[in-house]
This record gives C-alpha cells, structure tokens and sequence, in this order.
C-alpha cells in the first residue's frame, strides 16, 4: 500500500487540517520526544562544563541567562516537557484500556493544562533581570 | 474494457464511410463530427441540469481516473450537479450520477444498507460508506475519492487484495480444537463471552480503517485495524480452547501485528459500524504481555 498510486496531497500531511484529536496526540508527542532528546546532549554540555571547575559552570550558566533568546526557549522547553508528560500519562491510560471513549477530551484537557502551566510559568523565567 | 471515448470512435468511422469524400480530409471530417457530438451532448446536459434549477441540487466532486484510455490516465475531477431529496445518500447521487450522465463513472456497491462493505470512499476529507453517508450532513461540495493508500484500478475503485491478504493471515475462522464434552452438536457460547466479541463481530470488511490507518500506510507487512479485530474476534472466543488461543496469539504478537499500532484512533473513527478498534487493539497487547511476562 505504500508504492500506492500518487495522488496528489490526499495520501500526504498536505490534509493535515482534517486531522482528528489522536492524530494531533500522536504528531504533537513524537515532536515533543524529539525536542526532549535534542535537548538532553545541551542539557549534558552545559553540565559539562563544571568538569572545569565550579567559576567556570557560574559563568556558563549566568551568560546563558543573561541572553532574552535563553529565556524564551526555557518557557518552550517547559511546554515541550509538560505536553509529553500529561499526553504519557494519557497514553499510559490508553495502554490499560481506561478511558477510551474520552482520549480526544483527554488530549484536549492536556493541551489547555500545559497552555495553563505555561503561561503561569512565564513570571519565573522571563522575569528576573537579564544581568 | 469498453469506455465512452472508444465507443465514439467506432461510431463517427463507420459514418464515414457512408458520406462523400467532400474537400475536407476524412481526419477533418470525423474530428467535425466529434465536435459537434460533444457540442450535443453539452447542450443536452446543460438543459439537464438547468432543468434542475427549480429543485434543491448537490454538486458532486468525483475523482476520475482510468490508466487503459489515453486522455483519462492523468487523475481529474469531475463536476456532477444532482437533484437532492430527502435522505439522498453520498452513493445515491453517485448511482444518478453514472446513470444520467456519465455511464462510464464507476464505483463499487452492492447491498445499499451498510452491510456489504463495497463502498467505502473517502468523502470530504474522511473515509466513510457511500451508502450510510447522508449528503445533508456534508458540505457542498461533495468531493468523492477513493481510499487512500490503496492503488486505484479506475475511478473510485480500489485494489483491495493487500487488505484481503491481511484479513486471512490472521486465519479469520472458528476453529476449535477441542468439542464440548456434552453430546450436543452446537457450539455453545456463554452469554457474556459473546457480549465481549459482539462488536467486533460487526466487520463488514469494508477496509475503511486500513485506509485511514497512517502506519499501515507506511508498513505494507502490518496486519491493519480490520485483519487485528478479527483476531481478537476469535483469540477471545472461549470456545476455541487455549492451544488454539496460543496460536492466535503468536500471530497477533509478531513484529507486524498489535505492536505497530500507535493509538491514533484513526480507525475507531472512521469505523462505519462503530467497532472500537483502539480498545480491541489494546486488549490484544496486554492480553500478549501477560502472555510472554514470566516472574519465575
């Protein structure tokens, strides 16, 4: 069925607007797996770099904050990390077979929490002064 | 396979013959009639169609395509204006559709009543059954596909074998290997173990959810929503024995069977007879964990 005849945007993600919720749930949480793996070689560099000494990780860390760039991709960060968490426990629920009339409700309720997390969260990242 | 565009050929070359050689070339001639053919059958549609004004109409979308006549091998949609009444069905106006104006539209369908599993097309955007769909609840226009992920033989017909050859590698018949002790000659099944296979008993091998299915889009070896149901139709059937289960699980558990699936719910959507596909797809996987899981 994959060497099916082309046809155009019907077999391809040119239709994504008529996606249904647990196809969203799916797109959504593979990108977020792979931001999160992504993130993780930073993650390890930056801890890195107090191999060389306690003065030189404070001073990484304190020019990386000091960037507004920094800060708004740890608000992303957040996001990518809360959707992942709330969509697997979602998942975890659809693996046990609880719930799987409402897994579209679930998915939903999972992106408006981590809309709400998020935006909570701006105050803490954004806020302290870019020294 | 007979199609209009031939048929016309043979027509216009046999007047031919019969008229004089006029200045023209005969080439020219046939072409002349041909224009005027079609100008005819234009005017004649026109009126049709415009008889129609008075009543309420759908505009139809149709994918057509025809890989054995040149001029219909590059894909096209078709415009069909159509007269709607009162709970018309997306194959209803197909069926007028082929039968006023272009007989060479073609389309599977059978039973008319969901039941058969012929007609599954892919209408505005959806897999759906032509004759279960009613066209008052799409929009206007009604585009009419056919399945996605399944080569098209013509029009909106697909090649259903790939589907066919899945649904029987899961070996979908009763097969018990041991017979009630009792001297009756049925089968009895208990009535909540019958409840549980109820639903997916529904199958109507209309290969809707295969269609919608993205992975087995990607992974031609994977057993698909439909083949996977039927397994559990009769992996849960009680009467089947537990030699016979084991076997029915190896199947289902191999590296193309339950695992593949990624709970899109993609067909428990587009499911015609309401089968919960995910959750019987799920069943199977937990049902092959606790299978293999060994503590000792």
């Amino acid at each position: 069925m994959s060497q099916s005849y082309n046809r155009g945007t019907v077999e391809d993600f040119g239709r994504w607007r008529e996606f249904s919720a647990g196809m969203w749930a799916w797109i959504f949480h593979k990108f977020t797996g792979w931001v999160l793996v992504g993130y993780l070689f930073t993650h390890i560099a930056v801890l890195s770099t107090s191999l060389g000494g306690a003065e030189l990780y404070t001073n990484t860390l304190q020019g990386l904050e000091a960037l507004l760039v920094v800060r708004f991709l740890e608000v992303g960060l957040l996001a990518v990390a809360v959707f992942h968490i709330l969509n697997g426990i979602r998942l975890l629920m659809v693996d046990l077979g609880v719930g799987l009339e409402a897994q579209d409700k679930s998915f939903y309720a999972s992106l408006v929490l981590t809309g709400a997390i998020v935006v909570a969260s701006i105050p803490t990242f954004l806020g302290g002064p870019l020294a | 396979m007979s199609t209009q565009i031939e048929q016309q050929e043979t027509e216009t070359e046999g007047e031919e013959e019969e008229t004089e050689p006029a200045v023209e070339s005969p080439g020219d001639q046939r072409r002349a009639t041909k224009r005027q053919r079609q100008a005819e059958r234009d005017i004649q549609r026109e009126t049709e169609e415009a008889s129609l004004d008075d009543e309420e109409t759908v505009s139809l979308k149709v994918f057509r395509y025809d890989p054995e006549v040149e001029g219909k091998q590059e894909p096209r949609f078709d415009d069909f204006t159509v007269p709607y009444h009162k709970g018309m069905t997306v194959l209803d106006a197909l069926i007028y559709a082929r039968d006023r104006y272009d007989s060479s539209l073609t389309f599977r369908h059978s039973c008319r009543q969901a039941v058969c599993g012929s007609d599954a097309l892919f209408v505005n955007g959806r897999q759906r059954l032509g004759c279960k769909t009613q066209l008052s609840e799409l929009d206007d226009p009604v585009r009419i596909e056919p399945l996605p992920h399944q080569e098209v033989v013509k029009d909106l017909v697909v090649d259903m074998e790939h589907f066919y050859d899945q649904m029987e590698a899961v070996e979908p018949y009763f097969d018990a290997d041991e017979l009630p002790a009792d001297d009756l000659e049925e089968q009895r099944q208990s009535r909540e173990n019958r409840e549980k296979v109820k639903m997916s008993t529904r199958c109507i091998w209309c290969g809707a959810c295969m269609s919608s299915c993205n992975i087995a889009a990607g992974d031609n070896e994977y057993l698909g929503p439909a083949a996977i149901n039927k397994a559990y139709r009769f992996a849960m059937d009680e009467r089947e024995g537990e030699n016979r289960k084991q076997e029915r699980l190896r199947i289902i558990e191999q590296e193309h069977g339950v695992w593949r699936c990624q709970t899109q719910f993609s067909c428990t959507e587009v499911c015609p007879k309401d089968i919960p596909l995910t959750e019987h797809i799920q069943e199977l996987k937990r049902e092959a964990v606790k299978n293999n899981l060994k503590f000792w």
